[in-house]
């Protein structure tokens, strides 16, 4: 019987998966009436999934432990994905339930490799679930977020100054800070602070005084962050800078020196840093150096490569044969069990969180919240591409968690905080008017509050076809006269 | 998607776009789609790479000794079995009562070098064939019927290409002599024997392992089919005949020299075997009684740079298409006239392995294309469905057809009246060519070489012989070649 469920629920899991993720993508298309049916099979999808991996787990394993764990993380999972929309009616549901998909994920696989980091991981996420929640009502409450711009770009600077003085050497990198019990990674967190700060100063006059003022900011962050040998955050704020300067001034030229200049300074890393050189020695001939440099990623394509399209099955394979695999090659650990096809599904299902928010950012007219959805996707989607092709050797290696999935609890209370901003940007957008969903124009008469564009300015997002365009641009054309 | 949509919006495009540029002048929807564009095809790029490496790297990953997975796999499933062409049991894993497992090769030696062992490391199919033995393709009805009284699953059975009777008059001619031989059939690339000695017993690979390890020199795991460098001699006359034939397409046939018993040029001297003066020869005859002289004087009239790219196409110093691990032959064409004339006899600084001989020896039997060899033919589980098939495939041409059938004439005049005699008059007509290839200075020490294949009109499988320093190829290495080609006509009839 054991060998049925588990060698079925391999194909089962599979396919699933797949489904999901074509749930995923019709989700992003604007059919109103159809969204909330696909939300509620997106849920079943993910319970049923649920069911079956721990089920594995159960069986395979031979121990109640994971009995347990499976009902207090179904209790997490219906707290984010049921109850979340019960408060905030508004709430984007394709991203929450992508977030508790992913989260769900993360926590089978964790667990399956070292059981007590994913009861530590699921406290994390239990007690950021609680503490994020509140924020869009928070935000909605506070008026002066706009006005702090200096506090977040001094503020963040002297978290990670702090960092590179008094953190903790973890395997070479100056990275974390120990409070008590509790031990933090401050640049996940400063992230946020970075977005602020930069859609703070780019929101109205994008002067070259002001560009060039952020790339001093922008400049110290990223050089602490390389002096602390935090190489792959430092990418992350690197380019995230770049394409956020890019969409505040539409200016080309931007994008290009950033290339140029990311290039160069690569460069320069490749030569000054030997920590640099070695990773990518590793990447370009990691069987020559299996025996060192290139054993972690020489494992994480075993595991790939063994678990193959199907995965070898949950609790079959040995993903702990990987150096660090909760943190830095949780993905390879999901294409070993589950299979490339669940691996596949599951860069699709980031990729729709990412398109998503770009979707969203296309309709804010308010520069100040359209800049942080946007910053906060090139963050997310970023360091998806950095962790995933390094792990499978597209890239070479830089360490950095897969948002959600990986163990790590500064990872996954920042990214569920950058997760709720943009509820809350959407919930906003959606309750004033800054978009229409569904070709149902939400909120014709957007005054109060929170800085909505100017009414003249409003664009047909969002809307279903030429009609509803055609309909926007008369009421347009009435408003002006 | 996205993208249609800003392009369909309000119906008459220009201007309605133009409007709202004005409009909007602060709107950057433009660069928020470009970006959501660029990094969605970076994903997909990422996905592709994905896909790409699980279809065509999964099997290597597993292979790979580093793989921790494979003692996984083994500790769910027994080791399958390897079995020759006939169905012969060549290496099985035999289970007792208390489920202790013993790796047993019915045949001991014989087989030592090409099925090789599976502890202390792996070799030969072992090796080669380990991802498909350690997996399971069993029914699900069965994998829980075992989950349940819990014994393993039964590996997948590998169906190899080799034959038992070949293998066994080709270790029984080779007798005591270090030396190799290997089969294969033509028109497939299927390795039918490979015999390499001196050999050892699988069987008790734990307990010989030690001295195999210490005692160097014997270099008894070696397996000189595939991995053994030696100088090819005459066998080597073959090329330079065929870039002779390259060089000269219309002439080559008028070629004549007078044999003095040497050939001079400069202060260098390359003397014909033992001596033997062979009077007046024409092209075919040099080659046939395989005189020194007249290929060294061929030899001097070859354009080197011309001869260099033969040899690449004929796979000097290349890789070579074959699965097991081999040694990569060696050559060099100088400026040197004294090197020259010891190429193009086969002496010199020139290495080949027994195998890569064989492959452009069958590729002459084949009009000029070489069929990869392999060993492997097909996998089944341990119900008998079939797992994997792998099919003949040709690598490519080496010589063109015309070319390929002048050296088939060649080496069938060897058979005729020349140094391979002694396989003329037999039911079939075999062609080849023989060679004594000298790896020591002092006089005498040679290596006996025979490269062959039969029937010469329609070739079904080619030999290669290597006999070490047992003197002429024609006394030691064509009585091989002839048992050989012997009994796969007789087992045929």
């Amino acid at each position: 019987m054991k060998e049925y469920i588990t060698e079925i629920s391999k194909y089962v899991i599979a396919g699933s998966m797949l489904l999901y993720t074509l749930c995923s993508f019709l989700c992003l298309t604007d059919k109103l009436e159809k969204k909330r049916i696909l939300y509620i099979i997106q849920n079943l999808i993910m319970f049923g999934m649920q069911l079956l991996m721990f089920a594995d787990l159960a069986l395979v394993s031979q121990d109640l432990e994971y009995v347990f764990l499976y009902v207090f993380v179904q209790i997490f999972l219906l707290a984010a994905s049921v109850m979340v929309p019960m408060i905030y009616e508004q709430v984007n549901r394709l991203l929450l339930n992508n977030m508790c998909m992913l989260l769900g994920i993360g926590l089978c696989v964790i667990s399956r490799i070292s059981f007590d980091r994913a009861v530590r991981q699921y406290i994390i996420a239990l007690a950021s679930l609680a503490v994020t929640l509140f924020i869009p009502w928070l935000l909605s409450k506070i008026r002066f977020l706009k006005k702090l711009t200096w506090l977040y770009g001094f503020g963040g600077i002297f978290l990670l100054a702090a960092v590179y003085i008094l953190g903790e050497v973890t395997h070479g990198s100056k990275i974390t800070f120990t409070l008590g019990e509790v031990t933090f990674q401050p640049s996940e967190f400063v992230k946020i602070l970075f977005l602020f700060y930069l859609a703070g100063v780019l929101r109205e006059k994008v002067t070259f005084l002001r560009v060039a003022l952020t790339a001093v900011f922008a400049g110290i962050h990223v050089i602490l962050l390389v002096v602390s040998k935090d190489l792959g955050s430092a990418l992350i704020y690197f380019v995230a800078y770049v394409f956020v300067v890019f969409a505040a001034t539409k200016n080309y030229l931007y994008l290009l020196m950033g290339a140029v200049g990311g290039s160069g300074a690569a460069w320069a890393a490749y030569l000054l840093f030997a920590h640099v050189r070695t990773r990518v020695l590793a990447w370009r001939d990691p069987w020559v150096y299996i025996d060192s440099k290139g054993y972690a990623i020489t494992q994480s394509l075993f595991a790939i490569g063994s678990g193959s399209w199907f995965g070898m099955g949950l609790m079959k394979g040995n993903p702990s044969a990987i150096p660090y695999v909760e943190q830095d090659f949780i993905f390879s650990a999901v294409c070993e069990e589950l299979g490339v096809i669940f691996g596949i599904g599951l860069i699709l299902i980031t990729l729709v969180c990412f398109l998503s928010m770009m979707k969203l950012a296309l309709g804010i007219q308010d520069r100040f919240y359209q800049l942080i959805v946007y910053g906060i996707g090139i963050m997310y989607v970023f360091q998806i591409f950095l962790t995933i092709g390094g792990g499978i050797k597209l890239i070479p290696l830089t360490g950095v968690t897969l948002p959600f999935v990986s163990y790590g609890g500064s990872s996954v209370m920042a990214t569920m905080i950058m997760f709720f901003l943009i509820q809350r940007i959407h919930m906003q957008a959606t309750h004033f008017g800054l978009r229409q969903e569904g070709g149902r124009e939400v909120a014709e008469k957007a005054e109060q509050g929170t800085n909505v564009g100017e009414r003249g300015e409003r664009k047909a997002a969002g809307t279903d076809d030429g009609k509803e365009g055609g309909t926007v641009s008369r009421t347009r054309k009435k408003n002006k006269s | 998607m996205t993208e249609k949509r800003e392009e369909q919006s309000p119906e008459p495009g220009k201007k309605t776009r133009a409007e709202r540029k004005k409009r909007c002048g602060r709107g950057n929807r433009r660069e928020v789609f470009l970006t959501g564009g660029f990094f969605a095809t970076l994903f997909l790029v990422m996905v592709g790479y994905l896909a790409y490496f699980t279809a065509t790297r999964e099997e290597e990953m597993i292979n790979n000794s580093y793989n921790s997975r494979q003692e996984i796999l083994l500790s769910r499933n027994f080791r399958g079995g390897i079995y020759d062409r006939n169905g012969e049991t060549l290496a099985q894993t035999v289970v007792d009562e208390e489920q202790t497992e013993k790796r047993v090769y019915p045949y001991e030696e014989l087989f030592s070098h090409i099925v090789g062992y599976s502890c202390r490391g792996r070799m030969g199919v072992e090796a080669l064939a380990n991802y498909y033995l350690i997996r399971t393709s069993t029914s699900l009805a069965n994998k829980a019927a075992n989950d349940i009284a819990g014994v393993k699953n039964p590996g997948d059975n590998v169906y190899t290409t080799l034959d038992v009777a070949l293998q066994q008059v080709a270790d029984s001619q080779l007798d005591i002599y270090r030396g190799a031989v290997v089969v294969t059939e033509v028109k497939t690339g299927k390795l039918l024997a490979m015999v390499s000695h001196p050999d050892f017993d699988p069987n008790k690979i734990n307990e010989i392992w030690d001295s195999l390890i210490e005692n160097e020199n014997s270099s008894v795991l070696l397996n000189r089919a595939v991995q053994g460098l030696y100088p090819p001699g005459s066998t080597f006359k073959i090329v330079t005949a065929l870039e002779y034939i390259k060089e000269n397409p219309e002439t080559y046939n008028d070629y004549s020299y007078q044999c003095s018993g040497s050939f001079q040029s400069g202060g260098n001297r390359i003397r014909c075997y033992h001596g033997t003066n062979h009077g007046r020869v024409d092209f075919v005859s040099s080659f046939a009684k395989s005189c020194n002289a007249s290929f060294a004087n061929i030899g001097m009239e070859l354009d080197r740079e011309r001869f260099g790219e033969t040899l690449e196409k004929l796979l000097f110093d290349e890789p070579l298409p074959i699965m097991l691990p081999y040694a990569k032959s060696s050559i060099s064409v100088t400026e040197s006239d004294a090197e020259m004339m010891q190429t193009s006899i086969g002496q010199g600084k020139t290495q080949i392995t027994p195998m890569h001989l064989n492959m452009i020896t069958s590729a002459i039997a084949n009009e000029g294309i070489l069929m990869r060899p392999y060993v492997v033919d097909h996998v089944e589980n341990d119900m008998g469905d079939l797992v994997k098939e792998f099919k003949p495939d040709a690598y490519g041409r080496l010589m063109s057809i015309e070319e390929a059938a002048v050296l088939k004439g060649l080496m069938t005049a060897v058979v005729e009246g020349g140094t391979a005699k002694s396989l003329s008059g037999r039911n079939y007509t075999a062609a080849g060519k023989t060679g004594s290839a000298e790896y020591n200075n002092v006089k005498g020490d040679s290596h006996a070489w025979f490269t062959g294949f039969a029937p010469a009109d329609d070739p079904e499988i080619c030999v290669t012989i290597i006999v070490e320093g047992a003197g002429s190829g024609g006394d030691y290495a064509v009585p091989i070649a002839r048992r050989i080609f012997d009994t796969w006509f007789r087992d045929k009839e």
